[in-house]
């Protein structure tokens, strides 16, 4: 009941603000863009498959669909830290965590309603990408099945970005710097991943277990895998967690 | 219905509040007392549960900050000392999520709204965006937001705090109005402010608790005696000034129960006097007595007691709390020596 209020003080807030526009604008730009290359080289690639004879049709979800998927990964990693930037910065500037603090709520509470609106901020703009993969249908039938699997990974994923967002705004009263040290954190667990082509030691691929890109190829190709969705799960949890520590140490220092 | 036992706040290098002990009955209205970094704030983020306290205790409406903050959280309405309010967000709307985290049933909770904006005179801003009201209007804000779930304790930080002078006497009164369903601790650095709003004063210096008494009282204990103004003109003009100001002035030393006398002014052959009373002494009858009888013309009389601005500063200098807290008050320490040994 309380994450619920949180939540949706937090999403008014957000479409108040010029955050939420701006967000789902450049995203859907962007996305858009995206879409527009995949679905043209699909297009040109399959006349020239055609022309050269080959008889087995091109797969529009594995050209396009996989494709533009994995490509609003990449844009997500750039809009969570502003998405999280103000969750818990703002509030510490402005003074009203002692409104939240003093109130009778538990952290977890204050928490998980920032991070849940997060999330559906993060929905809707994912929404916005849907149009494009919509248009697909007016001139073939895609398979949805693997859409919708490839839209939860990126949810899932999204998630697990916006949990340690908001970590990083609950450590700072600067907005800018939460920004900052969000995608700071983003970039180096996606290029994390690097390491486990330099060879394959346990360390490598310890570490290069923690990229958040190799766990969503499995989602991106249409396949439900639950080790993957373990991932993203207790990566959401550790991010959350990370964030009460943070709440925490407010009281402390304050 | 507050009770706090050697209050501790240490940080890495300093010491923000140190073995602070009081209590304050329900339905009083507190003056906390000190100078800006004296530690006013730290002490009301504990009793809010806003941070916890490094050593000691206390206890809120009957529950302990530390083992029960929920209940403590509850019973308790926090203005800190910059309004929390969302500027984004209208008035009502921001009341009716204040509410609804501190856990008012959503059933009663627009009646509720409407009679704390009643009293805190926002009524007429309802629908505003709090961020483009005036500074007065968002201070009541913080108010309503403050006594909206009908808290028995209420803590206000700096209440008055950068409003004009009008504004100030407003909030003063609703405040005022405010006491009797409420416990109201309020902090302030402005002597003023305690004079005119509150009946207990508990005054803290660098951490430490220097005084706690009724403000009354206060005033009294520490002079121990009674201030008087007195204004003396001589009958017929023309006299001589100098011989004229040593004869008041010997006269005055003269009626039964003066301690001292000073010569504050003189203006138009009129001299002014400030008069000191011996201990529990009234003497005003009797100096009006003496100038009459000397055939002087009095122009005035009047008590002035001692400002509270002259307490605060003796009290600050002398920083001997164990010698003028007094046991026998109602907003005493709750133990002397927890005091004495904090120096």
């Amino acid at each position: 009941m309380n994450v619920l209020t949180i939540c949706r003080k937090e999403l008014s807030s957000y479409f108040r603000s010029p955050i939420a526009y701006g967000v789902m604008f450049f995203f859907a730009l962007i996305a858009g863009y995206f879409f527009y290359i995949a679905t043209v080289s699909f297009v040109t690639q399959g006349l020239r498959a055609a022309m050269m004879g080959q008889s087995q049709p091109m797969d529009v979800n594995e050209w396009v669909v996989r494709s533009l998927l994995s490509n609003i990964g990449v844009i997500g990693l750039f809009m969570t830290p502003m998405i999280t930037m103000r969750l818990f910065a703002e509030e510490k500037r402005t003074g009203t965590i002692e409104l939240l603090i003093t109130s009778p709520l538990h952290d977890y509470e204050i928490i998980l309603g920032k991070w849940l609106a997060a999330l559906i901020l993060y929905g809707a703009m994912l929404g916005v990408s849907l149009i494009n993969l919509l248009t697909l249908y007016l001139y073939g039938k895609p398979a949805w099945k693997p859409m919708l699997i490839g839209y939860v990974g990126l949810l899932l994923q999204g998630g697990c970005m916006l949990a340690l967002g908001s970590f990083a705004s609950a450590c700072t009263r600067n907005q800018i710097v939460a920004c900052v040290a969000g995608f700071g954190i983003n970039l180096l667990l996606w290029v994390v991943g690097w390491v486990s082509s330099l060879d394959s030691t346990t360390l490598t691929r310890t570490v290069g277990y923690l990229s958040i890109v190799d766990h969503i190829d499995s989602f991106s190709k249409g396949i439900l895998d639950t080790k993957d969705a373990f991932f993203f799960i207790s990566m959401i949890f550790l991010g959350l967690f990370l964030t009460g520590r943070a709440m925490e140490s407010i009281r402390w220092r304050a | 219905m507050i009770k706090v036992e050697g209050l501790t706040k240490r940080y890495a290098r300093n010491v923000a509040v140190d073995h602070i002990s009081f209590q304050v009955e329900k339905g009083q209205i507190v003056g906390f007392l000190g100078p800006n970094g004296a530690g006013k704030t730290t002490t009301m983020r504990m009793l809010t549960c806003f941070m916890p306290p490094t050593d000691g205790s206390a206890e809120v409406a009957g529950f302990d900050i530390l083992d029960n903050p929920m209940e403590v959280k509850k019973r308790i309405g926090y203005l800190p000392e910059s309004p929390p309010v969302y500027p984004e967000m209208e008035v009502i709307e921001y009341l009716n999520f204040v509410g609804r985290i501190k856990g008012i049933p959503t059933a009663g909770l627009a009646k509720r709204i409407d009679e704390v904006m009643e009293k805190c005179a926002i009524a007429d801003v309802r629908r505003r965006e709090i961020g483009k009201l005036s500074k007065g209007y968002r201070q009541r804000v913080g108010l309503a937001q403050a006594i909206l779930h009908n808290p028995d304790v209420l803590i206000l930080d700096e209440p008055t705090s950068g409003l004009d002078p009008h504004q100030i006497m407003e909030t003063r009164d609703l405040i005022r109005g405010l006491s009797g369903d409420h416990t109201i601790i309020l902090s302030t650095h402005i002597l003023s402010e305690v004079e005119a709003t509150c009946e207990h004063v508990i005054i803290i210096a660098k951490g430490k608790l220097v005084a706690t008494d009724t403000v009354a009282n206060l005033t009294s204990r520490l002079h121990g005696a009674e201030m008087v103004s007195v204004e003396v003109a001589p009958r017929a003009p023309g006299s001589d000034g100098r011989q004229f100001l040593s004869q008041v002035q010997q006269k005055l030393e003269q009626v039964a129960g003066v301690s001292r006398v000073l010569h504050k002014e003189s203006r138009d052959s009129r001299e002014r006097f400030s008069v000191e009373s011996l201990q529990g002494r009234q003497i005003r009858p009797e100096l009006a007595r003496a100038v009459i009888e000397s055939g002087w013309n009095l122009n005035e009389l009047r008590s002035v007691g001692l400002s509270l601005e002259e307490i605060f500063l003796q009290l600050t200098a002398e920083h001997k709390p164990e010698e003028v807290a007094a046991p026998e008050s109602a907003a005493a320490p709750a133990s002397g020596g927890e005091s004495g040994e904090a120096q």
